[in-house]
């Protein structure tokens, strides 16, 4: 009697996916860039917790013994390395395995690397230009406040032409965009993704226990955010309702992302990584109208109006 | 094709079970049919709230698996002849229910019954996410404490994603039900008003049911408020609720304190 194995029809399909992941680049010397890390995580203690990292490795080009140990180093303080950039190298299954090609992921939406190295050049010269732009402003402060920028949105500040390029950048980009940002576990059918300005609108109250993470852009509540959710975004987050919960804008390390809400009751709110919690926001901004923002690496929270 | 109403909450112990019997009773009442589904499977109580507790011989897993016919598992009221009871299993777990049985069962009761009530388990695991899965409608019982307003939001969530009809794009319909409302603690502010929870929650509101010691004692004598002593405040409560529930509008009168001359008097004033 002879058996025969059991033909199977069905083949296995393999799909691709992509995640955004946390960058660290190490720099030498590495006593002073570990330093200055547990300066950053003292001040936002758990933040590496549950996050993807990768380690950027190109820069310190480092041994096989030093990967080692500096994954162990940072193991120790939290932080996961889940892949190691580094160019050419060969790691043993013992280190994490190895990413190429990454794309760097910004308010606009993931760069490649041809485009990281022009981000930069321009980023420079963005900066050139607010210089210049704040100088302008001075000499022309009389003028009307209308001719003055169309997205300008606290008033108390010159306009920044870095954020009126983003905004142009940002509609061209919008069919590759929608991709990659997305709410999760949110009522899906409630967010509204409006493509063209890489923006999350969502029309329903966010309940607890919901995350809406958005990578590339801003977020717009229109209801009230609860107790025990969490907004995510690359951009700046707009709550039109009562904000509870946790609210972290410009994750990807935005410095000009801001965080507006009708009343602020919020868990946590964020900004690149600077964040405040509740009880410090007692007696202060508690219960108002306020905008949350980054002012020389302080973030501040103030009432609107 | 009955109505599938779900009671969730997602806190324990607010008063899933003793509104499930209490709206049920309430809308049997009228001369509609309904069953109510225990789906606390493992910690079944809804039997002894009904005063059913020594008639149950099959229960919903048995439904499920096939070991018993629905109609042989189905208890009837004995004080409303429209009145049906599916109890759950207390020796199982929750890992008993299977998706395409209660899938089964509840199309079955829905073919049957005007209203199906679903008692939906405490938390937000398994079971209670089949209790809302195939729900047109939901009750969520609250109390006016944080914990559990906190709780209800969750749930709230879970059933604009994890629901049939929210999966296939449409609306479920929600109500809030706050229960074991102190009016003489809201005064004082120790409890959450109504106005707190209803701007938390933003969902309609079904009734409020003032904290009552009869509702207490109707449940441990084993019959709904809403049959056993229609005349009490919480009694009338739910009827109003059930009244909503089917689709009249009545207006929601937020119970107050009465004060007595003692504290006038004494010049107690609400905080």
């Amino acid at each position: 009697m002879t058996f025969a194995a059991p033909l199977h029809n069905k083949s296995i399909r393999f799909r691709a996916r992509s995640f955004v992941a946390f960058t660290l680049t190490p720099e030498a010397p590495i006593a002073d860039w570990l330093e200055g890390l547990d300066r950053w995580i003292a001040n936002s203690p758990g933040y590496f917790n549950g996050r993807p990292v990768v380690l950027d490795l190109n820069v310190l080009q480092p041994g096989p013994e030093e990967i080692a140990a500096l994954v162990g180093v940072l193991g120790s303080r939290g932080i996961r390395v889940y892949a190691i950039e580094l160019e050419g190298a060969e790691l043993g299954p013992e280190l994490p395995p190895l990413l190429a090609g990454a794309k760097e992921a910004t308010a606009e939406g993931l760069l490649g690397r041809a485009a990281r190295k022009a981000r930069a050049e321009e980023l420079e010269a963005a900066a050139e230009e607010r210089v210049h732009a704040a100088q302008m402003t001075q000499s022309t402060a009389e003028a009307p406040q209308a001719e003055v920028s169309p997205i300008e949105m606290s008033g108390d500040e010159p306009v920044d032409p870095e954020l009126a390029r983003l905004e142009a950048v940002r509609i061209e980009l919008a069919q590759s965009d929608t991709a990659q940002s997305g709410s999760t576990n949110a009522g899906q059918g409630a967010a509204d993704m409006s493509a063209a300005a890489g923006t999350l609108m969502i029309k329903a109250p966010i309940r607890s226990g919901q995350s809406v993470f958005h990578p590339h852009g801003d977020v717009i509540v229109l209801g009230s955010v609860a107790s025990g959710s969490e907004i995510v975004a690359g951009g700046s987050i707009h709550v039109y309702g009562t904000l509870r919960g946790r609210a972290i804008a410009g994750s990807e390390g935005n410095v000009s992302a801001r965080i507006f809400c009708r009343k602020n009751e919020a868990e946590l709110l964020a900004v690149d990584g600077w964040y405040t919690t509740a009880e410090e926001m007692e007696g202060t901004s508690r219960g108002k109208a306020v905008q949350a923002f980054l002012d020389n690496d302080a973030l501040c929270v103030v009432p609107l109006g | 094709m009955g109505k599938v109403v779900v009671v969730t909450s997602g806190k324990g112990g607010v008063g899933k079970t003793t509104s499930t019997a209490a709206l049920g009773a309430a809308v049997a009442k009228t001369g509609k049919k309904v069953a109510l589904v225990d789906f606390d499977v493992g910690l079944r109580n809804l039997d002894l709230i009904m005063g059913a507790e020594r008639r149950v011989v099959f229960d919903l897993v048995n439904v499920i698996q096939g070991t018993a016919k629905l109609s042989q598992a189905l208890i009837r009221d004995k004080r409303l002849e429209t009145l049906y009871l599916l109890p759950a299993s207390q020796t199982r777990d929750k890992d008993a229910l299977t998706e395409e049985g209660v899938a089964e069962v509840i199309a079955r009761l829905r073919s049957v019954f005007d209203y199906v009530f679903c008692d939906s388990p405490a938390g937000i695991e398994r079971g209670a996410q089949l209790a809302m899965r195939f729900a047109d409608e939901a009750v969520i019982v609250t109390n006016p404490e944080v914990s559990s307003v906190r709780d209800s939001d969750r749930i709230i969530g879970l059933l604009d994603a994890r629901t049939m009809k929210a999966e296939q794009g449409e609306l479920i319909q929600k109500h809030v039900l706050v229960t074991r409302y102190d009016a003489a603690r809201a005064a004082r502010g120790e409890m959450l008003s109504i106005d707190d929870v209803l701007e938390i929650l933003s969902t309609p509101l079904l009734g409020i049911i003032p904290e009552s010691q009869d509702v207490l004692r109707a449940s441990n004598l084993g019959s709904p408020v809403t049959l056993s002593e229609p005349i009490n405040s919480a009694a009338k409560a739910y009827l109003e609720a059930a009244r909503r529930l089917e689709g009249e509008d009545l207006p929601v009168v937020v119970p107050f304190e009465r004060k007595g001359f003692l504290d006038r008097l004494l010049g107690r004033r609400a905080a």
